[in-house]
């Protein structure tokens, strides 16, 4: 290859082809580049195979009542899961509904001419600060600031409203009241930065052609905003939704760990992650088979719900390509 | 001239006065199933400046980036024909287009200095052929060809995006000819620049003729005029539905603008269309 | 001469706009209602964070910033009823932990991300590599130590290498992401010039597309480590804990979010108050991080 060009080499004395050493380089960093990327492929088939194989012996042994069972007996051996994927549905719906109205309102407050840039790019500095404390420091905010102030009222809704499903108990410490709440405010983050992208790729010539007909700001975005940027914010929602599933430190803290279904705000709970990090450290050989199946359970439900929310997150980039 | 004459036609070859340095012989240039490019035989002489001039999507940019193998890039690019460069096709299954634009360098439209210092934007083609003489020497003549060095010698490590539109563009210049380049290709080089940078440009490029063989794309008749020794008229064939490109008529610069043959390039030449 | 007529013919006149703005209008109204309430939203949103700063503060920070300074950086976790103590080896721990996965996690991270964003970003693998770091970003991270469990610690017990390799595996998606979003904003144009001047692609990444993007890739791989320091689920049972400092990586490893959550459920005054210092010290860590991403991540382009 080096005497190709023989003639040209001789007008440039400068220039030469790349030695045979960069030419190898470059072969072998291409190849090692190609394997990095293979490997995140490899990896997460590993870590579902993984999983999925240390779960099977105990779905051998418990099949599906696994799933509808409701008792976690390590002497019995009677192992079942129920309570906890009620905790973790219920508890992660309370927290869509409060972290997603809050994470919508801020988006709009954030990316709807509410303040000056520079304040919104201070807030939303606030926002991402939230999202950077830990797990376990929001926990530990939950036990010591969060249930003392939630138990007052607490108490006077339990004596005034007992008669309703939502208050029939009263928060004895932990439950899902404050879980739930803390699970809110982790995932407000989250759901707010999506659907801040999702309202900025609206292209701007909407946002002309609404506020050219006359509407007040609030028309604008109820009206045209809002259903404009809908599969975003559904997008955002599902994925904030994918992340209440998974959280486990602060739930392990702040919901109790008791295995019972109630639909009462003050009652404790137990979610498939909290009873993981709850019972895990102390289990023995056959309660960490049984945890493996309930990792298995929670693996398949966030799996589930992720790729959902990422495949109405493409749509909506995809619908935005198209039009603008 | 009807339809059916036009499908047909293909330009009359031109026989150059001096040597050829890249003998581009275009039968078809496609982009996945679109022919954009057909039957042009460009040659290239040496030491001089061949302009492609035409209207828009006549395909001078695609020939011109043909000949270093740049639209290889573009993943759907299919070359048909031969680029015979010193005694080799250039599109040969064993020819490493790396190779190629070791020795053939490239100004693009817009300007696009590395995001590093100056110096380092200069030096980059020297280091990247492993360089053993005098780099700082080179790095100067460059600058000094391209009429960049008075302004910039104090401020050689400022970074090379801190510089005017105008200044990239000869930064761009210096760094493509600070290898001594068998030829270099310029693609529309003066459209992003203001009239008083494009004067600069044009002028360098009449001294860069004398030691450098150059192949010039520009939308700008009157710059082909000034600047050109060889004109290339390309344009736009709609006959067989599409629009594909094809060489019209090439010629000294002269004769082509006072002395056309073919009367489409009086039309162009005339303005009758752009 | 006659008078034109230019008046107009009898007509009903059209009622005059009103163009000031009404301030009790039913429109106007129900629109301040709704920015009123989304004020308040964002207020209500900011108050946690300050609340949490508040409380680092006034209970971790009053233990930390007092005369027990070094105590508290350097002693041992104290037993039930011990007073006193520090979270030495819990600091010790994260530090070793963390960087353990940043080692692993950050070349194949980069690398990857060079493959994804520069070399064959249509590919199918690239395609699938992408789509797959994407869901590994809402996996539960508990679900790495489980993974880690499973892999290495029934073989070769609790350690400090099972503790850092499953914060690798929750650092690469977050660094993958990060540098390939990077590198796919260096300009086309940068990268056409390297080409046209011949360089192989190795070179074109090398010699521009990695120095351009430097800082996103820098905030991706900060941005990384300040979450790593911050998990404790995969730690839980791939690390363990311990209430010494370790003198190997190959033996269970404290760490601060694991202390904290250990002293959490403690009835001592001491440990809770060690729980809040530990807390502080992790949080400064994590913003420390966090800022200096920020920073970092101003491009050259």
């Amino acid at each position: 290859m080096a005497k190709m060009f023989e003639a040209a080499g001789s007008a440039s004395a400068i220039s030469g082809p790349p030695s045979s050493g960069e030419y190898l380089a470059d072969r072998v960093f291409r190849g090692i580049a190609w394997g990095s990327a293979f490997l995140i492929i490899l990896l997460t088939a590993y870590i579902l195979w993984e999983i999925g194989r240390e779960a099977v012996p105990a779905m051998g042994k418990y099949g599906l009542g696994f799933i509808t069972g409701t008792t976690w007996n390590v002497n019995n051996n009677e192992f079942g899961v129920l309570p906890e994927i009620w905790g973790t549905l219920y508890s992660s719906l309370l927290a869509l509904f409060l972290g997603g109205v809050f994470g919508i309102a801020i988006a709009i407050f954030l990316t709807q001419d509410f303040i000056h840039h520079r304040l919104a790019t201070v807030f939303r500095t606030v926002i991402e600060m939230l999202a950077a404390i830990p797990s376990v420091v929001f926990g530990l905010w939950g036990i010591f600031v969060l249930i003392p102030l939630l138990k007052p009222g607490a108490e006077w809704l339990h004596e005034h409203f007992g008669w309703f499903p939502l208050f029939s108990t009263d928060l004895a410490g932990p439950g899902m009241a404050p879980a739930a709440l803390v699970l809110a405010i982790m995932i407000l983050p989250t759901v707010a930065a999506i659907s801040v992208d999702a309202f900025r790729r609206i292209p701007y010539k909407v946002k002309e052609a609404a506020y050219g007909m006359g509407t007040t700001r609030w028309e604008a975005i109820l009206k045209v905003m809002l259903p404009t940027a809908s599969s975003g914010i559904l997008a955002a929602l599902v994925l904030g939704f994918g992340r209440a599933l998974g959280e486990t430190m602060a739930l392990a803290m702040l919901i109790g760990n008791a295995n019972q279904i109630s639909l009462s705000l003050f009652s404790p709970a137990s979610t498939l992650a909290s009873l993981l990090a709850s019972t895990f450290p102390e289990a023995g050989e056959i309660e960490v088979q049984a945890l493996m199946y309930a990792a298995l359970v929670l693996l398949v439900i966030t799996f589930l719900v992720n790729v959902a929310g990422l495949a109405v997150q493409q749509y909506t980039i995809r619908k935005f390509e198209g039009k603008s | 001239m009807n339809a059916s004459a036009a499908a047909a036609f293909v330009a009359e070859p031109y026989q150059t006065a001096g040597d050829v340095v890249i003998d581009c012989n275009v039968d078809k240039i496609f982009y996945g199933d679109f022919l954009a490019v057909r039957d042009s035989k460009v040659p290239i002489e040496k030491k001089k400046i061949t302009g492609f001039i035409g209207p828009s999507g006549c395909g001078k940019s695609t020939v011109l980036r043909s000949l270093n193998r740049m639209n290889d890039l573009i993943p759907v690019f299919r070359f048909e024909g031969s680029v015979i460069y010193h005694g080799q096709d250039v599109y040969a299954k064993k020819v490493d287009p790396v190779v190629v634009r070791r020795y053939i360098g490239m100004v693009f439209q817009q300007p696009n200095p590395f995001s590093m210092s100056i110096y380092d934007n200069v030096a980059f083609g020297l280091k990247l052929n492993r360089y053993k003489g005098n780099v700082e020497e080179k790095v100067q003549k460059a600058l000094e060809r391209a009429a960049l060095w008075k302004e910039v010698k104090d401020k050689l490590k400022n970074s090379g995006l801190s510089l005017s539109g105008g200044q990239q563009q000869r930064l761009c210049i210096a760094r493509a000819i600070a290898t001594d380049p068998d030829v270099l290709l310029m693609d529309e080089p003066c459209s992003a620049l203001d009239p008083i940078a494009t004067r600069q440009v044009e002028e360098l490029m009449l001294e860069l003729k004398q030691r450098y063989t150059v192949a010039l794309v520009t939308h700008n008749m009157q710059q082909a005029t000034r600047v050109a020794d060889t004109t290339a008229f390309f344009s736009v064939d709609i006959s067989a539905g599409g629009r594909t490109g094809y060489l019209v008529e090439m010629g000294p610069t002269r004769q082509i603008f006072q002395e056309p043959r073919e009367k489409l390039t009086k039309d162009y030449i005339s303005g009758q269309f752009s | 001469m006659s008078e034109l007529e230019l008046t107009m013919p009898e007509e009903e006149a059209r009622p005059m706009p009103q163009l000031g703005r009404q301030a009790f209008e039913a429109r106007a109204l129900k629109s301040g209602l709704l920015t009123g309430l989304t004020w308040l939203a964002a207020l209500i949103a900011a108050v946690p964070l300050f609340s949490v700063i508040y409380l680092l503060l006034i209970r971790g920070g009053t233990r930390l910033f007092s005369s027990d300074f070094v105590e508290i950086i350097t002693g041992l976790p104290p037993a039930g009823f011990e007073p006193g103590g520090g979270i030495g080896p819990a600091i010790v721990g994260t530090l070793a932990m963390v960087g353990i996965g940043a080692v692993l996690s950050i070349p194949i991270g980069i690398l990857a991300a060079i493959y994804l964003g520069v070399l064959e970003p249509r590919s199918k693998v690239a395609n699938t590599s992408r789509f797959l770091a994407k869901v590994l970003t809402g996996f539960p991270s508990i679900m790495a130590g489980v993974f880690v469990y499973a892999v290495m610690v029934i073989t070769w017990g609790y350690s400090a290498w099972a503790g850092g390799v499953a914060l690798a595996v929750l650092m690469l998606r977050t660094v993958v992401l990060a540098a390939e979003e990077a590198m796919s904003q260096v300009p086309q144009r940068m990268k056409d010039a390297a080409y046209g001047m011949g360089c192989t692609r190795t070179q074109v990444i090398w010699k521009v597309v990695l120095p351009t993007g430097l800082p996103g890739i820098l905030t991706g791989v900060l941005l990384a480590v300040a979450g790593a320091a911050g998990e404790s689920a995969p730690l839980l049972f791939t690390a363990l804990f311990s209430n010494y400092f370790i003198s190997g990586l190959s033996e269970p490893t404290a760490s601060l979010s694991i202390l904290i959550f250990n002293f959490s459920g403690m009835p001592f005054p001491n440990q809770i108050e060690l729980a809040w210092t530990a807390s502080l010290v992790l949080v400064l860590l994590v913003l420390v991080f966090n800022i200096l991403a920020r920073l970092v991540g101003q491009p050259k382009v």
